[in-house]
């Protein structure tokens, strides 16, 4: 398969150009990395505030972990989330950002995504490394289920990935797409269930609804990543085949895409 | 005359086979990349088609230095990225043997903030270097830049010339088998220029091939083996480089005038060279001259406008059409800070070691970088030498030398010793 061939190819390439991401990023801040866990931790913050004091939602007890800390619920689903998203709105704006690199030199160009996408994987293993730590301070019990969060984390970028490789050629072509998602990335933040658990949902709304609620494939994911994490359990079967599709199925559609349109990118950018 | 088959036998199979490319552009009238302006439309915005080439093919053979000629807007730039892939062609094929590394831009994909030594991994790993030629090569790419100082800064604190000094020096080491070279020829100050020709003939005797696009056709001329002139896209002639240059500067080149002396000029016209002349020991202009004779060769220029630091170039050939010899003032460490209005320059040649023959000269006025030529002349002289002092059996140049100091027969213990020891 020559997409392998290619990456094995642009292995150390791929390394050197995460770095540059991950090292850039926070250069020259007095916090640096710290940075990566600010952000969450005020995020965190934030939510827990308005939705688990003010709103007072309630999710349930972990299962079997029998947990009831409404910020560690939260972050469980926050981390997936966010990696998400920045993997998303980062990866599509990776090839604008790299215009000049593109334009004068020959490299496969979906390192420039893919590396974008994996340094926000830097992050987000810091972050799970915390949480985990907190987790176990609070008397949960994640350690079995690490390698299960690995797994989960590799369906999950190779979603992320999916959508930004199909989402940062439209940008070259179309520049307000990453207005457009910005403002789709908030609804769909609010379309998940992050900051209030699923069976509000299933209380208040009719069956249809619900179903097209469950299409969404990040309220799989943050499903399967909270059921590992909060409650300590194995995932659903039908929410593990669930991110395995939409895994699969974002980056085959998404790397499509991306070789189809790749082609004029030095003169379009 | 090369010694070296020219033709046949695995030697000089191409390297770039360049096979009926064409390339197509979009004009936007209206350059709208929105959405909304596209949905509203109900297509993208319009455009009309260009074609920047059309049906060109040629090989690149192996081990040849290749010009790539034509005036803006030809296709030769455009051309260039097909061969390095960074644009695709809408129709025809490039095909590359051997590994390829491209100078366009020089450090392009330098992180600012990122140090210099963090800066040659990342940039060597887009050449397509893995880190152990990387770790191999460090030194010498350091030492090459000549920034070994500064190796640990972040590189947004250096010079453009340092910055430029190292993009080049990665690029230049990655050792590929095919080098394609964009108007780089001048990169930094003399000294590093230097250097960078030193790495190019280095290139060449490795037998690797390089691919040069450039305006400056005194250089492309001597330095290119096979040159290739592109106009609108299409390609007019590939051919030995001296023999392409002089028709495109002759017939191509937009510019151009002809000169009293019969040859050719072309360039931006700032500045212009009115008048060259020789000029014998008396100073009086001539077109005779005797081998040992001092001589003077005066270029006499307008410039319209001030040009801060000018550089004066002079060459010769002969009737044959062979580049005898060329200096310009930039090298003769002579240069003026500027020049304007009319006056004149002179090289005084204290003994001009030519054998008899007709010559012809050839005078330039460029920038300081040798790269924006003000004024070129080709032909703008011609003269003769006669037998003189010194009188030597033949050739093109004459080099004084004298014969003696014989050491002949049995007598010499030298030659005793050396057979001996056979």
């Amino acid at each position: 398969m020559s997409l392998l061939a290619d990456l094995r190819g642009s292995r150390e390439l791929l390394v050197n150009l995460t770095l540059r991401e991950v090292r850039g990023k926070y250069k020259r801040t007095a916090l640096g990395q710290g940075w990566s866990l600010l952000n969450p931790l005020v995020q965190m913050a934030i939510f827990t505030v308005v939705f688990g004091v003010l709103i007072k939602i309630k999710p349930d007890p972990g299962d079997p972990s029998g947990l009831q800390v409404f910020a560690l619920w939260l972050v469980a689903g926050l981390l997936p989330w966010a990696f998400f998203s920045n993997a998303v709105t980062g990866g599509m704006g990776a090839l604008i950002g790299n215009a000049n690199l593109i334009n004068k030199v020959y490299f496969p160009r979906e390192t420039l995504v893919l590396s974008t996408v994996f340094s926000w994987n830097v992050s987000f293993a810091i972050e799970l490394a915390v949480l985990t730590v907190v987790l176990l301070l609070f008397g949960g019990s994640p350690l079995l289920f690490l390698p299960l969060v690995v797994v989960a984390v590799l369906l999950l970028t190779a979603f992320s990935l999916g959508i930004a490789l199909a989402l940062s050629v439209a940008n070259v072509y179309f520049r307000d797409t990453q207005h457009f998602m910005a403002l789709f990335m908030q609804v769909w933040f609010y379309a998940t269930p992050i900051v209030y658990p699923f069976s509000y949902v299933q209380r208040n709304a009719s069956p249809t609804v619900e179903t097209l609620y469950r299409l969404n494939p990040m309220e799989r994911f943050v499903t399967v990543f909270r059921t590992l994490l909060y409650d300590n359990r194995l995932p659903a079967l039908g929410d593990s085949v669930s991110i395995v599709v939409a895994a699969g199925l974002a980056l085959v559609v998404g790397w499509w895409l991306f070789r189809r349109y790749e082609g004029r990118l030095a003169e379009e950018l | 005359m090369s010694p070296l088959p020219r033709s046949g036998g695995p030697a000089t199979s191409p390297a770039i086979e360049v096979d009926a490319v064409a390339k197509r552009f979009r004009l936007y009238r209206e350059r709208n990349q929105s959405l909304k302006a596209a949905l509203l439309r109900g297509r993208r915005a319009a455009y009309e088609e260009f074609w920047a080439l059309r049906d060109v093919s040629f090989e690149i053979p192996e081990g040849t230095t290749f010009g790539l000629i034509g005036e803006n807007g030809s296709g030769k730039s455009t051309l260039l990225k097909c061969i390095a892939r960074i644009l695709r062609p809408d129709a025809g094929e490039v095909r590359t043997h051997g590994t390829l590394a491209a100078l366009l831009e020089l450090g392009s994909g330098f992180h600012p903030e990122l140090s210099g030594r963090e800066n040659v991994y990342l940039n060597g790993s887009i050449l397509g270097m893995s880190k152990r030629d990387i770790d191999a090569r460090f030194d010498a790419i350091v030492d090459f830049a000549g920034i070994a100082p500064f190796i640990d800064q972040p590189v947004k604190t250096y010079s453009s010339g340092m910055y430029v000094r190292l993009g080049f020096s990665v690029a230049i080491n990655v050792d590929p088998d095919i080098l394609l070279v964009d108007e780089v020829l001048a990169v930094g100050d003399a000294a590093f220029q230097e250097k960078c020709m030193e790495k190019f003939a280095e290139f060449r005797r490795a037998g690797k091939t390089v691919v040069v696009v450039s305006h400056a056709m005194g250089s492309l001329r001597s330095f290119c083996d096979v040159a290739a002139w592109l106009e609108h896209g299409k390609l007019v002639r590939v051919g030995p480089a001296t023999s392409v240059v002089d028709d495109y500067v002759d017939e191509g080149h937009a510019e151009r005038k002809h000169t009293e002396g019969g040859g050719s000029r072309w360039g931006s016209g700032e500045a212009r060279l009115t008048k060259v002349q020789l000029l014998d020991a008396q100073g009086r202009s001539t077109t005779r001259v005797r081998t040992g004779d001092r001589v003077t060769l005066r270029l006499a220029y307008e410039a319209d406008e001030p040009i801060a630091k000018p550089v004066f170039g002079l060459a010769l050939e002969n009737l044959e059409g062979v580049y005898v010899w060329a200096h310009h003032s930039r090298d003769g460490g002579f240069v003026p800070e500027k020049i304007s209005g009319t006056g004149s320059v002179d090289l005084v040649v204290s003994r001009l070691m030519l054998q008899p023959g007709t010559f012809d000269v050839l005078a330039s006025l460029v920038d300081y970088t040798t790269t924006h030529t003000y004024d070129f002349l080709r032909h703008c002289y011609r003269f003769d030498v006669e037998a003189g002092e010194p009188r030597e059996s033949g050739g093109i140049v004459a080099l004084g030398g004298e014969w003696g100091n014989l050491r002949d027969g049995t007598d010499d213990a030298d030659l005793r010793s050396a057979e001996r020891r056979t």
